[in-house]
């Protein structure tokens, strides 16, 4: 891969400006990545970019911090939420350093699985964006990108890395598969009712590990989050229902008009509870009523920290 | 389905939460009271400073617990006593508002709108209808509702278990 190449050219020349340098490596199997934290030369060979980068690297910067000049390699997707935080003044720009290049989707792991069984079997898996060539159990075989890929690259309509500084390889003129969120239109034909008992069900297998939390890049409360605070009590120990679909509640909300739907949440879920759902359906209300893509400019304001006194979106409630 | 209990039985009372602004809302329900309008009983009042103090969190947190309803009201825009804090509610209360259909929560029983302290009339009115609406809709799905499908996978293991045969999940896949 081109890109791939200049990539770690971009990166070998940039390395003694900084601390460290986030990506991905080759994890267990040809079917997984792990983040990786190029420190030296040597690293930079340990570099990968392919269809399961799912990793959003931008979640480790919480942890960085203070002063660290720190680069990332990131998609078009992960770019956002770094826009987000420089927005939010979280981040500063001038320690950030945004390797970038054009990418064709990655796939999902649960769509393998669903699909072929049992993703140890895959011995291989490329996609171009359109099509994905696999090797499974010795047997070459084909399927459309879109049937395997994650959710959110589906409705992409940012596959190039957003205000990067380096930009490797060529642009990606991937579009996005639908304008519209067909998952969720199909959620929204169920009644009410059975949204609710939809729910139920889901978040009574939730074991409130706060996995979708952790792996959120906007969640940088940490020990200050509102699920551990005991003065207001805003949850209980207990792993219920009604704890749990408050906990969704409460990333939901903190996330209005600051959800960059790169769709960690629902990745990190040991459960596969389909919690994108609301992140997306939220985003999406977000758009409509205030036309705003959060993290795609870091100039602007977050919706809900500016208002206007007569606002032609919002319906007049008496 | 969804656990609800049914019809109201006569006279029940609903639960429903009102969050009114101490300036604007809550002197408006006062006036009510003063002049004796009368009102359903089923509203029980929370003082707030402004509507501004009012996180979404609080209603999802009602409705979560079992509110049949809340309600909402602040000083109409352009009237708050601490100049914007209405403002940025009524845009935190849309989005809440129109979020609440995708978790099955009927967004008809949240309800925000806007009460001077001297609209006694008004008060009323808006009380009287809100309440009206929720009585409609009968008290609130309980959240130990759901298919209980996973229940049934639980029998499902518990039986394979017992007969000697793997969880269907350790099963080999065809």
């Amino acid at each position: 891969m081109q890109a791939l190449a200049e990539l770690k050219d971009q990166i070998r020349k940039a390395l003694p400006e900084l601390d460290v340098v986030i990506g991905w490596q080759q994890g267990y199997d040809a079917l997984h990545t792990r983040p990786l934290f190029i420190r030296s030369e040597e690293d930079i060979d340990k570099l990968v970019v392919n269809e399961f980068c799912v990793v959003n690297p931008s979640s480790y910067l919480r942890e960085m911090r203070g002063g660290k000049k720190v680069g990332l390699v990131l998609k078009g997707c992960d770019s956002r939420s770094v826009i987000q935080l420089i927005q939010e003044e979280l981040l500063n720009k001038d320690d950030l350093t945004i390797f970038g290049f054009g990418c064709n989707g990655v796939l999902n792991h649960a769509k393998l699985q669903a699909r072929f069984g049992d993703i140890g079997y895959i011995e291989s898996a490329e996609s171009d964006g359109n099509t994905v060539n696999l090797v499974v159990a010795g047997n070459k075989e084909t399927a459309p990108f879109a049937e395997l890929c994650a959710e959110k690259c589906l409705t992409c309509s940012y596959p190039n890395t957003l205000q990067c500084s380096h930009f490797a390889g060529e642009e990606s003129d991937k579009k996005a598969e639908a304008a519209q969120d067909k998952a969720l239109e199909e959620f929204e034909q169920l009644s009410m009712e059975e949204r609710f008992a939809f729910w139920q069900d889901q978040m009574r297998r939730c074991i409130r590990c706060y996995a979708c939390r952790n792996a959120c890049p906007m969640c940088v409360c940490k020990d200050h989050c509102l699920a551990n605070s005991r003065q207001p009590k805003w949850l209980s120990e207990d792993v219920d229902v009604q704890n749990n679909f408050m906990f969704q509640m409460i990333h939901v909300m903190h996330l209005t008009g600051r959800c960059v739907e790169c769709g960690e949440c629902e990745r990190a879920c040991p459960m596969d509870i389909p919690i994108m759902l609301l992140r997306r359906k939220m985003a999406g209300i977000v758009r409509d009523v205030f036309a705003y893509n959060a993290g795609t400019n870091a100039e602007d304001t977050s919706p809900l920290m500016r208002f206007e006194v007569e606002e032609p979106t919002i319906e007049e409630r008496h | 389905m969804s656990g609800s209990t049914g019809l109201l039985t006569e006279g029940q009372d609903l639960r429903i939460v009102g969050f009114l602004c101490n300036w604007c809302s809550y002197g408006g329900a006062d006036t009510a009271g003063v002049a004796r309008f009368e009102q359903p009983t089923d509203l029980r009042v929370i003082r707030v400073p402004c509507s501004g103090r009012i996180d979404p969190l609080f209603i999802a947190r009602a409705l979560l617990s079992g509110a049949d309803g809340v309600l909402v009201s602040g000083c109409h825009p352009r009237d708050c006593h601490y100049a914007e804090g209405n403002f940025y509610a009524r845009r935190r209360l849309e989005m809440l508002k129109q979020f609440l259909s995708v978790t099955g929560i009927d967004p008809e029983r949240f309800h925000y709108t806007w009460v001077s302290a001297s609209e006694g009339q008004r008060w009323q009115d808006v009380v009287t209808s809100f309440t009206e609406r929720i009585r409609k809709l009968g008290p609130a799905p309980k959240m130990s509702g759901g298919t209980g499908y996973d229940e049934e996978c639980l029998k499902e293991i518990a039986a394979a278990v017992s007969l000697g045969e793997q969880c269907p999940c350790h099963k080999e896949k065809a």
